[in-house]
This record gives structure tokens, sequence and C-alpha cells, in this order.
């Protein structure tokens, strides 16, 4: 079973405390954008098997979305963290390259 | 256990001997020293005319009517693990055609009709039982939605009918119609749905393919897609380099990552489906039972034992074996529906990745890459359409066009022209 810490209020919870939230970090585009850009933003997923990045939210708990990064093949957790920023912090990246050398996720590796 | 690479069969062998009650006859007299090895397991040749990655259902569909429907038979199927091994192998065997969208009704009645001939095409019993399945309507909406159902499948000519709870009891004794939550208000029901042998279905296209003369190479991993420009040229796999003009991808839940090496994305999200079965008991329904409100689906194989659908991850992943919370909460939804089977044991339960597209139908078709090919996104419900997905993928290959997988595009979302099924059936089917 998959165990979340909601970087928000602390809590560590089972997965049946948090709801998935497909990909993070995904830029938005609306009306005036181009088809690909519309296409991508709102159809087309990376799906990686390794190392993802998606959001969560606290729904028995403090209910507050926030992101994780996970390896999709193991499960394992290599951190969670603020849902108020556009690409993962530094120390998220650190956490996963000294688990996962060379990995990468869209641009950022 | 398999043996890869065996060269004692020569590639030019005698053709398979068939099965018949007279082969039966004639091993049970010779101390069954005669029966055969259903397939070859040939080294790869450098160049094939089409490959097709992924040695389940679909992929040795596709290479059969490759061969039988169009004349390629200088096909190779590849495979990373082993024949079947995939969601072939861990789905709950339900075949069914009561969808509610026009191209939907169309490939899956083309595939379960296939499946009525399947055991005289292939010469190979694939143990298709047209028992029955009904998807019970436990709420006002959901009766609604199979009347719905129900007159859309009269004018596809889909033969399923609406039926009361009475008769729903009648098809099933042991079924409790006033379940503790949701009381069942009738179903749709459609007599030649049914069963097959899942194993069956993958070895006899397997043997039918090998018979003319294709190559099926398991243990044999697609490391990459090789390009000249737009086009293809072959594949790089753990065996080495080989090459093609036409390539099918046909790997449900890693179809994301086979995208990827070819150098395109899809419109697909892969999560572990789960299932179970119970101890064998004797014979206590012979039907299918689809409960889609309290999430939960249930049939008795051959061998007696509960086969029963569970439900889906909430969350991409490749793990093959699911989340514990969702067994019971599948079991809870069958208990109340079902009430005798509380004291069985559960005797094995495992997961299969599936490939989920956002209106939870599939995808056949061409790619921006010349000559790939797709066929995925069958999501929890990919077994049943076996016959039918084979015929319209080798035909889209063949010809460079299907009627019953021109509506799948995997540009229809760009489009807006979805064949939205997660309304009809947005649970596990």
């Amino acid at each position: 079973m998959l165990i979340l810490e909601c970087p928000y209020c602390g809590v560590t919870g089972e997965e049946t405390e948090f709801h998935g939230g497909g990909e993070a970090h995904l830029t938005r585009h609306g009306p005036g954008s181009s088809d690909d850009d519309f296409e991508n933003y709102l159809f087309l997923r990376e799906n990686p098997r390794g190392v993802h990045f998606e959001r969560w939210r606290h729904v028995n708990g403090c209910g507050k979305w926030f992101h994780a990064a996970r390896d999709t093949a193991t499960l394992e957790v290599f951190g969670t963290y603020s849902a108020q920023t556009t690409e993962p912090p530094q120390d998220i990246k650190d956490a996963i390259t000294a688990k996962r050398p060379g990995w990468s996720w869209r641009e950022f590796k | 256990m398999y043996q890869n690479h065996d060269e004692t069969i020569p590639r030019e062998s005698e053709p398979m001997r068939r099965f018949s009650a007279f082969a039966i006859a004639r091993e049970a007299a010779r101390h069954h020293s005669g029966w055969e090895r259903h397939w070859r397991s040939p080294t790869p040749k450098k160049h094939y005319d089409a490959i097709i990655i992924g040695a389940g259902g679909h992929g040795l569909a596709t290479a059969y009517h490759l061969g039988k429907d169009h004349g390629i038979t200088n096909v190779a199927v590849l495979e990373k693990g082993w024949l079947g091994g995939g969601n072939t192998g861990r789905n709950t065997t339900i075949i069914r055609s009561n969808y509610l969208q026009d191209p939907s009704a169309a490939i899956y009645e083309k595939a379960r009709s296939l499946y009525e001939t399947l055991s005289q095409d292939l010469n190979y019993n694939v143990m298709y039982s047209p028992r029955g399945v009904i998807m019970l309507a436990q709420t006002e909406h959901e009766v609604r939605g199979y009347l719905r159902t129900a007159h859309a499948n009269a004018l596809q000519g889909v033969q399923t009918e609406f039926i009361s709870p009475q008769r729903v009891k009648e098809l099933v004794p042991i079924i409790n119609l006033e379940g503790p939550r949701y009381p069942v208000l009738g179903g749709l029901w459609q007599a030649r749905a049914g069963t097959a042998r899942h194993d069956a279905v993958a070895w006899g296209y397997a043997r039918a393919c090998s018979d003319m003369g294709m190559d099926i190479i398991q243990k044999c991993e697609v490391t990459g897609i090789k390009r000249d420009g737009d086009k293809v040229t072959g594949v790089e796999t753990t065996l080495g380099d080989i090459c093609c003009n036409k390539l099918g991808i046909v790997v449900a839940g890693h179809s994301g990552v086979m995208a990827e090496k070819a150098g395109f994305r899809l419109p697909i999200e892969s999560v572990a489906l789960q299932a179970l079965v119970s101890e064998p008991i004797k014979p206590c329904m012979d039907v299918v039972v689809m409960a889609n409100t309290v999430h939960g689906y249930m049939s008795q194989s051959d061998k007696g034992e509960m086969v029963i659908g569970g439900g889906a991850d909430g969350y991409n992943n490749y793990t093959q074996r699911g989340s514990f919370h969702h067994i019971e909460e599948t079991v809870r939804a069958l208990v109340e529906t079902f009430p005798m089977i509380s004291r069985l044991k559960m005797l094995r339960q495992w997961g299969g990745i599936v490939d989920m597209t956002g209106d939870r139908s599939p995808i056949i078709s061409k790619t921006p890459v010349e000559g790939v090919f797709v066929n995925c996104g069958w999501g929890t419900g990919g077994f049943k359409a076996i016959p039918g997905s084979g015929y319209a993928m080798a035909e889209l290959m063949a010809k460079g066009g299907s009627p019953l997988a021109d509506e799948f595009s995997m540009w229809r979302f760009r489009e807006g022209k979805f064949i939205d099924e997660s309304v009809a059936a947005g649970v596990a089917h």
C-alpha cells in the first residue's frame, strides 16, 4: 500500500486517506492556444514506467492539494512537496537523483 | 515452460497436425506420445514484412488476420515475457458487446461473433461459452442508462434486452435482490455474451500463426524503434536488430513506454487492475453478473472457482499487483449481492496493467511515424475484443484503413470526436 506524507499538515497516511489527481506540472492552455498545445494539455500524458510527478489531494485530512514524486514501477515515493510551484524543488530532484541517477521527466532531470 | 530458440523443429516444418476426436483416440492408443509442440520458437530473421510487438491476444490476433485475410505471412510477433502472460492471462474472460456508441458496438459485436466460431476457425478449443451476461441496474440512473443502451443495441443489431428483477432472480438464484445499499431494479441481459478460456485464445492464435510460417519470438524485448526520418525501418531488441516495413505496437499497459521509443505520445495512462478467484465450489451460477454501481462482477469458471473482477488503482503504476483496499471494496460489494459467497476462501489475487484512454475507448490507429501502427487503450475490457481488434488492426496495417478502426484514431481527442463509453461503462468491464 502506498504511503504518502502531506507536506501541508505533516500527516503520514495510507493511500486511502488521499486521492490521486493525475500528472503534475501541466501548463494550462485555454482559448486562443494552438491545437497542439491544447491537445498536449488536455489529453497527452507522460505515463512513464519509472520516475513520475503527480498531484494528490489529502481528501480525508486537511483537504489540500500537493505534489508527489514517485516511481510508478516500484511505488517508491521520493518525496512530497507544495502544489504552489511549477516545477519540482531542488531537494526533491536531488532525492530522486540519489536513487535513480540519470532520470528525466519532461524537461526536468 | 517453453524453450527459446528451439532449432529441432525446422523452419519449413510439416503443417501442424489437426486436433480432432480421431486424434484423441489415436493418442489414447499410444500413451499420448504424438502430441506436438503448438508453435515453433525460431531465432529471428533479419527482416520481416511486418513485426508485431506483443504476443498477447490482440497482437497474435493481428498477426493471424494479417496472414489469413491479407496473405501477409512474413511476420514476427515479439514478446518480452512469455506468450499470453500479460493482460491476456490476467483478465476475467468476459465477452460481451452491449456497448452504447455505434463504433464500439460494431467492433465488439464483430469480436463476439468471431468468438462464436473461433474454436472451429483455429482448430483449437477456446471454450467459448455463450452463457449470458447480466449487468445489474441498481439505481434509477442506471435503469435509464441501460434502457438507453438496450434501445441503442436494438438499432445496432446487437441482441440485448432490459429484464425485470424477477427475471434476474430466475437467471441467478443466488442473488440477493434486496441488498442493504442498492436493490436490484433490473438488468441489461445479453444472452449470447459469455466467457472463453483466455489462455487458449492466445495459444490457439499462436498455433495458427506459427502454422502459417510466422515467427513467434518470446523473451525478446524491444529496446528501441529505428527510424529513417519519419519512417520506421526496424526495431532494436535484446536479440539484436530486426528490420521491418510495418510495425504494430500492441502492448497494452506499456503502450506509452513503446510510443516514447518511437517518438510520439499517446493519450493513455496505465494503472493496475485486479482480479481474484475463490476456491472451487459446485456449480451455483451459470451466467456472468456485473454490478457496476457497487463495483464488482463475478462468474463461475468450469473448474468451479468464482472469478471476481476488482477495482483499478487511482494512480499511474506498472506493478501488476494493485492496492489491498480495492479487494476489500470488491468483496464487500459481492457479499452484499451474493450472500452465500461470504464463507468462500479466496485462492489467488493478481493485477494487470491496463491502458486507459480519456473516453474509455481503444485506439487502433496510424501514428505520426510512417509504418508504425498502434492498437491499445483497451483499458479494463480488452479480452472480449480480441478477434475483432485483430481483424481491424490487420486490415488497417495491410490496407491503410479499416471501417471498424477508422473511428478509433489516436487523433480523435484533438478533433473532439470521442467515442465516449465512460458514461455507459465507467467502471471495470
